[in-house]
């Protein structure tokens, strides 16, 4: 930007003015599925809340159902209704309308020797929503209770670690689309942006968003339109609208907080603290938009999972996987072949030989924050699968920068790896410990990095001076 | 709307025991940041450090209180050694990271199920401040009026107690940066390279910057579950540092009263702003819940969103504060 020359009032005046504009566009794009859910309708003969309880026998490994458990289902406002399990396991709970509803599996009634898998897990949290019934999952074990959500119980077996390594590598594929826009964010700019983290929550909100309330139905006044418009919309194209949604507002934060930063010479450790504000206030206008409870997507939320060999997988996690590694090869290939990929990967290595070089830096550090705050997005979309909350971005920051550092912050495919390596680690070391703390084990991963190898595994060691 | 109780709510906050524990922890975070240039992102974790250190001896080890307060900064201590160890000899950020990721670690670890025995995990741990209110002078349920104030017995003590160690640790560190310990400190923030070419190792003394700033959160951490009388892992939210931040930036770091002046008027702003959206009167109140949505449940949820619009816009438009000078502190690169 050439804009040093004018005078400092004037700019500061027109920042100021970009900043509330910018304001006003995010409350207006985010806003609103809060607003709608609690104003739509029920349905006349109520929702329900419905599940079924098993559990798997270690030695067969097929799933028995168990009879005669009590759910209790309550809510804030004196409703209060119970069901018992039929020889299925399955339960069906009538409720009354929208609202959240606290979910409770008699201890006292389940069979000898058979436990939750969880048991902080219970009661709990069910949010019904546009009259639609929700489907609570209560995992059961045979044997000790609580060992951990993965399980501790079956000590270490070849089916286990076939799981686990399964799970790890969802969970670090997922990582890495998150990882690659920060990483990538960091090279270009130096900042390391705190907010990253809020972008793949933004992105499983919004798409949730299309999801339930179609292409317009979020903005209050056009939600009676006939659908895809008023009505929601299938999960795939609200996905993709989702991302389409996150690359918005990447180009957003770029354009009108962090680029006329640069450009008034804020120093990188002021605009860190500023990525820490914006987060803060993104997380909480989240919380206050869309509630505290979590939530599901409409679409493939109650899916079986299919047995292939020792792992159990549902299809849409396969699909999911399939479809991010699909994405990571095509972001390196793009970052290979490309132009734009080729000036992406100079200026996050050099960005002072890249400018000298006729490469325009401003058109790649946008190009940067769009595409990588869109996969960012994306990855909220695939872990919003198994569910959406509105502080799930915090949740995985610690993993995210763990993966980033591992990797070596400022690399692509550093971030690639990091990630696949935390993912896995996390995952397998619940063989080990409880899956309560298994986040743990990637702040270990991080001080030993940091210690042994600061740069990180693809890094430079100039870069941590 | 009765602004008579609206105003006086917000003059007792200002020397409330809120003020007092978010001042000290600042204080410390002033120490790491504002004189010593490290950015310390889990001032909350060593707050939980300093109350578990405390609260692990009396509930587990079943010691004594005084050796419980000893032992919450011993704890502090070890995990400013801990983080600062690996991460002082790296560029910034990378302390950024790991004190972030560390101060919700430590929230996890203590709520772990299997810490049940030494922790109290998710119910956390009560009653172990017995011996400091036995000391008290004051009548435990008696009130007590002081000018337009009054207080009950219990809650004096501690307010009393909680400022003379606030008062004291501004005096500290008031002296402390003015000795030459302190004129090296900042040298190495101002550059380090020169710092270290004179002779100084910067590293040492980054790390007890990291210790000292970390056992006076400790102690905040403790003064605040002492008053409170129970310690729950889930108070100690990461929310909780960024709030620290917004007061230090607001006070103006690298000064000596900017913790307790930013906490000051953060805490006014945000129980006037509280008091006054929940003193509404019907008209005004409904127009609110049905435009916005905005009721008494999720007022607190507008508060944090303030914090973050508050600090994004204080470090990019005045990063040395509303009373910080420029050449002190302006959140340079390092």
């Amino acid at each position: 930007m050439t804009t040093t020359d004018r005078p400092q009032a004037r700019m500061k005046t027109r920042n100021r003015q970009r900043m509330i504009r910018l304001l006003v566009v995010l409350a207006g794009s985010l806003l609103v599925p809060g607003l709608l859910a609690s104003s739509a309708s029920a349905q006349e003969d109520g929702p329900a809340i419905f599940g079924s309880l098993k559990y798997e026998d270690p030695d067969s490994g097929d799933d028995l159902p168990v009879e005669g458990v009590t759910i209790e289902v309550t809510s804030a406002d004196g409703y209060e209704e119970s069901s018992a399990s039929d020889a299925e396991g399955a339960f069906r709970v009538t409720v009354p309308g929208n609202g959240v509803y606290s979910v409770t599996l008699d201890v006292e009634t389940l069979p000898d020797g058979v436990n939750l898998r969880n048991p902080d897990r219970n009661p709990l949290e069910s949010e019904v929503n546009d009259g639609s019934d929700r489907r609570v999952l209560f995992p059961l074990v045979l044997g000790e209770e609580g060992e951990g959500g993965g399980g501790t119980s079956g000590g270490i077996t070849g089916r286990r670690v076939a799981q686990l390594t399964v799970e790890g590598l969802k969970q670090g594929l997922y990582l890495a689309m998150a990882a690659i826009g920060l990483s990538l964010i960091f090279g270009t700019t130096g900042l390391v942006n705190f907010a990253h983290a809020e972008l793949v929550t933004f992105g499983m909100i919004i798409t949730y968003g299309f999801n339930f309330y179609g292409f317009a139905g979020m903005i209050g006044f056009l939600a009676p339109l006939p659908g895809p418009f008023g009505d929601g919309v299938n999960l795939i194209p609200a996905a993709i609208l989702g991302m389409a949604a996150g690359g918005v507002v990447g180009y957003v934060l770029n354009r009108f907080i962090f680029r006329p930063a640069r450009s008034a010479g804020v120093s990188l450790i002021a605009q860190l603290v500023m990525t820490i504000g914006l987060s803060i206030f993104l997380r909480y206008l989240m919380l206050y938009l869309f509630g505290g409870a979590p939530r599901t997507f409409k679409d493939y939320s109650a899916q079986t999972a299919w047995s292939i060999g020792p792992i159990d997988v549902t299809p849409k996690d396969l699909v999911a996987m399939g479809l991010s590694i699909a994405i990571l090869v095509g972001v390196a290939s793009y970052l290979e072949l490309t132009r734009m990929g080729k000036a992406m990967r100079a200026v996050a290595d050099n960005r002072e030989l890249s400018e000298s070089t006729g490469i325009d830096v401003e058109r790649v550090i946008t190009f940067v924050w769009v595409s990588g705050a869109s996969l960012a997005a994306l990855s909220g979309v695939f872990f919003g699968l198994d569910q959406v909350k509105w502080d799930f971005g915090f949740r995985i920051l610690l993993l995210v920068f763990a993966a980033v550092t591992l990797g070596g912050l400022g690399t692509a495919y550093g971030a690639l790896v990091g990630a696949l390596v935390v993912g896995l680690a996390i995952n397998l070391s619940t063989l080990f410990i409880d899956a309560e703390v298994k986040n743990m084990v990637a702040l270990l991963i991080l001080v030993v990095t940091l210690l042994f190898r600061p740069q990180g595994i693809l890094g430079k060691s100039e870069r941590i001076g | 709307m009765d602004w008579g109780f609206i105003i006086e709510r917000t003059l007792s906050t200002m020397f409330g025991i809120e003020v007092v524990v978010f001042a000290l922890a600042a204080v410390g975070l002033n120490v790491q940041f504002g004189y010593a240039g490290l950015l310390n992102f889990g001032q909350v974790g060593f707050m939980a450090a300093g109350a578990y250190g405390l609260g692990v001896t009396v509930y587990w080890l079943e010691w004594n209180f005084w050796i419980g307060i000893v032992f919450g900064v011993l704890f502090s201590i070890v995990l400013a050694l801990l983080l600062g160890l690996p991460t002082l000899r790296l560029r910034a950020d990378y302390l950024a990271i790991v004190t972030i990721a560390a101060s919700e670690t430590i929230r996890l670890f203590v709520r772990w199920r299997r810490m049940k025995e030494v922790t109290g995990a998710s119910e956390g741990i009560g009653e172990f401040a017995d011996a400091f209110y036995e000391l008290s002078p004051f009548g435990e349920g008696v009130r007590y009026d002081l000018g337009p104030f009054s207080y009950v017995g219990r809650d004096l003590w501690v307010l009393l107690v909680g400022w003379v160690i606030l008062l004291l640790a501004v005096l500290l560190v008031w002296r402390l940066m003015s000795s030459p310990w302190g004129r090296a400190l900042k040298s190495v923030r101002e550059d380090e390279d020169a710092a270290r070419a004179l002779g100084k190792n910067a590293y040492f003394y980054k790390l007890q910057a990291l210790m000292l700033g970390g056992v006076l959160a400790g102690i905040a951490g403790m003064l605040q579950v002492v008053q409170k009388g129970s310690i729950q892992p889930d108070t100690f939210n990461p929310v909780i540092t960024f709030t620290i931040w917004a007061i230090l930036i607001l006070g103006g770091p690298g000064r000596t009263f900017s913790p307790i002046i930013g906490a000051m008027i953060y805490w006014c702003l945000i129980v006037f702003v509280e008091n006054f959206l929940r003193q509404l009167p019907a008209g005004p109140a409904d127009f609110l819940e049905d435009t916005i949505e905005l009721s008494v449940l999720n007022i607190s949820q507008l508060r944090f969103m303030l914090v973050g619009l508050g600090l994004l816009l204080l470090a990019r438009f005045r990063p040395q504060g509303i009373f910080g000078s420029r050449e002190e502190m302006a959140l340079d690169d390092r």
